[in-house]
């Protein structure tokens, strides 16, 4: 190396930085690739954006906003169906998430032995890998059957947001126990003992100096999986039914905004046309409010989150 | 409320009612310790049911009926004993004369080979139709049920095992009936779309957790990179859809449909939803995860590594070149592949970026028309036949065995590196 040194062959020393192109060069290069984060979502937001400001040109906010009404064919475009069909998969997605994953993540922290720990967690990150579109399956061809014998063929409907959005908790259960463990964990082993010591038994360790010192914690995880369920699409596509409607019967169909969007995208749609716009509207709202609720998930962790050193 | 208070309170003074309260509070913790096993228990009992109902409906007995019955062709209904030209014969007896010349235009009858002969017949002339379908558990466990029903309903059917998983399902592609239909157009697609997810996310993920971790000085606007690579994880998978649609499929489809190459646009007319859009849009999806993975493995980089290699005089990047990199490849390269695998099972964006619905060729380029395993699988759930959900399940089957494998890969290749590496 030393050879092509040119300070070595002049035999002075220079301390001037020297010009380095390629070092240079590379350095370009990866704040580009760092930058496409950045245009991606530009990218999300203006195409979102012109497509939906096409369509509130037509169609109005108010009547988006405040109808009840989803019918594209005589022109009515009130989000409220799609919106609720969204809002009942996801409650009864968490009405399986929550307690569940609680519960879950309680035994895995409190009271499981190192061993059976490291046994479960890799068996809930494979349900976690599992594609979703697997989970539609099980809940069209497993889970509303299962129901129908279970509570009768004339009260559940073969497509209803009941069985998606049980279904849609198992999938967001990982989630919620494998967030919540770590909140759990993260909690001192001293405030576990200096409750010992006050005898309190190991029930109550766990639900009234554990869970209320991790609650920051626990909370973030459930609006995460909240968020999730809103976004989580091929299970409602499958399991909830097609065509909007508004019903507050968890076993009567109904589509919801992220099922609506893959139906219509899925079949021949021209561009241009109001149909195709009003989709970029409901994937705005669909946006916003995943965005809002992961921003509240990583500021409650970021502001609330004790830190325990 | 007040009488918990004032039990406390005589605790406090030891009157000894602590003692008796203790059995209680202990009963009582106890059986909430069973309550946490038992939601335990339950979530890993729910993946069993998952898998089980696939095998369930992934084999099982088929009962089939046939147009033409083969005891007419050869006695004892044994096709196999037929010569080549009692085939002919039976085909040129039993076909529409306009599929007789359609055959006669791909090859003569007289010049095909015993085997395609012996196809020809079972596929043109028998014509096995599914009638019934039963699920695995129905096939071992009920099979007295099975056969009364058969008896019942359909006594001349044949009743078979059949797997639904097998090499024709595995080379044959897309077909109007569930028994001819097969995964493989899909099963290329997804290996194609895959390789340009791959080749273009995995360069520039890396290279934007480089920039952030060796590189970015801590101002306003690399914290903003950094929350939003946070931020875009969270995005929904179907808006990369939509983003997919509006930029690869529209905006650039001058390129993504390969006109801008000089390769005419495909014939087939895919215009823009090409396996192109659809790798670059699953990039686009992947990257966030795979810069958040390779940024925690180069922070698990000693620092002291890197300072050694300074103080001997190299420059930044030679730095990250022989010493982070070698030192991190192989927790960078599996995190990239674990979110590749999960990249494999999504299926929502590719339906808004516009997979076939109905594709019978293999794609021949990347800028062909395409579909993929979980579409396949999306498409044939969504159908009310029962037989279509049998195939449905198989092609769960194949998808969850290629994730599994490209999972052990990435294991096998971490232990490889691990053995590997100079530094540790």
């Amino acid at each position: 190396m030393h050879e092509t040194f040119p300070d070595a062959r002049t035999g002075r020393l220079s301390l001037a930085k020297r010009a380095r192109p390629v070092e240079a060069a590379i350095r370009g290069l990866l704040s580009v690739s760092a930058a496409i984060s950045v245009l991606t979502t530009l990218g999300i937001v203006v195409t979102l954006g012109t497509e939906s400001w096409g369509f509130f040109r037509e169609v109005g906010i108010l009547e988006f906003l405040g109808s009840l009404e989803w019918q594209p064919v005589i022109g009515d475009f009130g989000i409220w169906p799609l919106f609720n069909a969204t809002l009942t998969t996801s409650f009864y997605a968490m009405l399986v998430a929550l307690p569940l994953g609680l519960m879950v993540a309680i035994y895995l922290a409190e009271y499981a032995s190192d061993r059976v720990r490291e046994t479960l967690k890799p068996v809930l990150e494979v349900l976690a890998g599992i594609p979703t579109v697997v989970y539609g399956y099980f809940a069209l061809a497993t889970v509303t059957p299962f129901l129908r014998s279970l509570l009768g063929t004339e009260l559940v409907g073969v497509y209803n947001t009941f069985s998606a959005g049980i279904v849609m908790g198992i999938l967001i259960l990982p989630l919620v126990s494998s967030m919540c463990e770590d909140a759990l964990s993260a909690v001192p082993r001293s405030l576990r003992e200096g409750a010992y010591a006050m005898g309190a038994t190991k029930l109550e360790v766990a639900t009234q100096v554990v869970v209320p010192a991790a609650f920051s914690g626990l909370a973030a995880a459930f609006i995460l999986g909240l968020s999730r369920a809103v976004g989580e699409t091929m299970i409602v596509a499958l399991a909830a039914g097609a065509g909007p409607k508004f019903t507050l019967n968890p076993f009567e169909p109904a589509e919801t905004m992220t099922g609506h969007i893959v139906r219509i995208s899925g079949g021949d749609i021209s561009y241009d046309s109001i149909d195709y716009r009003s989709l970029f509207a409901i994937a705005l709202v669909l946006f916003l409010v995943t965005l809002a609720l992961n921003s509240l998930s990583r500021r409650i962790v970021a502001k609330h989150g004790e830190v325990y050193e | 409320m007040s009488a918990a208070k004032s039990r406390a309170a005589t605790d406090a003074r030891g009157d000894g009612s602590f003692l008796p309260n203790l059995g209680k509070r202990q009963a009582y913790g106890r059986r909430w310790a069973a309550a946490f096993a038992a939601a335990t228990i339950a979530a890993v009992l729910v993946l069993g049911a998952l898998v089980a109902s696939i095998v369930n409906d992934a084999f099982g007995l088929v009962a089939m009926e046939y147009t033409v019955d083969p005891a007419t062709l050869a006695p004892g209904g044994d096709i196999e004993k037929l010569s080549d030209a009692e085939l002919v014969a039976a085909l040129e007896g039993n076909l529409k004369s306009r599929r007789l010349r359609a055959l006669g235009n791909e090859k003569p009858l007289a010049e095909r080979e015993r085997a395609d002969l012996l196809a020809l017949v079972e596929d043109e002339v028998i014509g096995w139709e599914v009638v019934e379908t039963f699920s695995l558990a129905e096939s071992l466990l009920g099979r007295a049920k099975v056969d009364a029903f058969m008896a019942a309903e359909h006594p001349e059917a044949k009743l078979v095992f059949r797997s639904w998983v097998n090499a024709r399902f595995l080379g044959s592609s897309q077909s109007a009936t569930a028994i001819d239909a097969g995964v493989r157009s899909a099963l290329i697609g997804t290996l194609m779309t895959i390789l340009i997810t791959v080749a273009t996310a995995f360069p520039i993920g890396i290279a934007a957790a480089i920039w952030l971790e060796e590189y970015a000085k801590d101002n306003r606007w690399n914290r903003f990179i950094r929350v939003n690579i946070y931020n875009l994880a969270g995005v929904p998978s179907i808006i990369y859809g939509m983003l997919g649609l509006a930029i690869f499929v529209r905006a650039l489809e001058p390129i993504t449909s390969g006109a801008a190459f000089g390769a005419v646009a495909d014939p087939t007319g895919a215009n823009g939803r090409t396996i192109l859009s659809a790798g670059l849009t699953l990039a686009l999806l992947v990257l966030p995860v795979i810069i958040i993975n390779a940024q925690e493995a180069f922070r698990a980089v000693p620092r002291t590594l890197r300072e050694s290699g300074y103080a001997v005089g190299a420059t930044k990047w030679q730095v990250v070149w022989h010493h982070v990199l070698p030192a991190s490849f192989d927790r960078v390269l599996t995190g990239a592949i674990v979110a590749v695998s999960r990249a494999i099972g999504e299926t929502a964006p590719l339906v808004v970026v516009g997979a076939s619905t109905f594709l019978t060729q293999d794609p021949t380029s990347v800028f062909s028309k395409f579909t993929t395993l979980p579409i396949q699988i999306y498409q044939w759930t969504a159908r009310p036949q029962e037989d279509f959900h049998n195939i449905a399940a198989a092609a769960i089957l194949v998808l969850l065995v290629l994730m599994l494998s490209l999972n052990a890969f990435a294991i096998i290749l971490r232990n490889r590196l691990r053995a590997k590496k100079r530094f540790a």
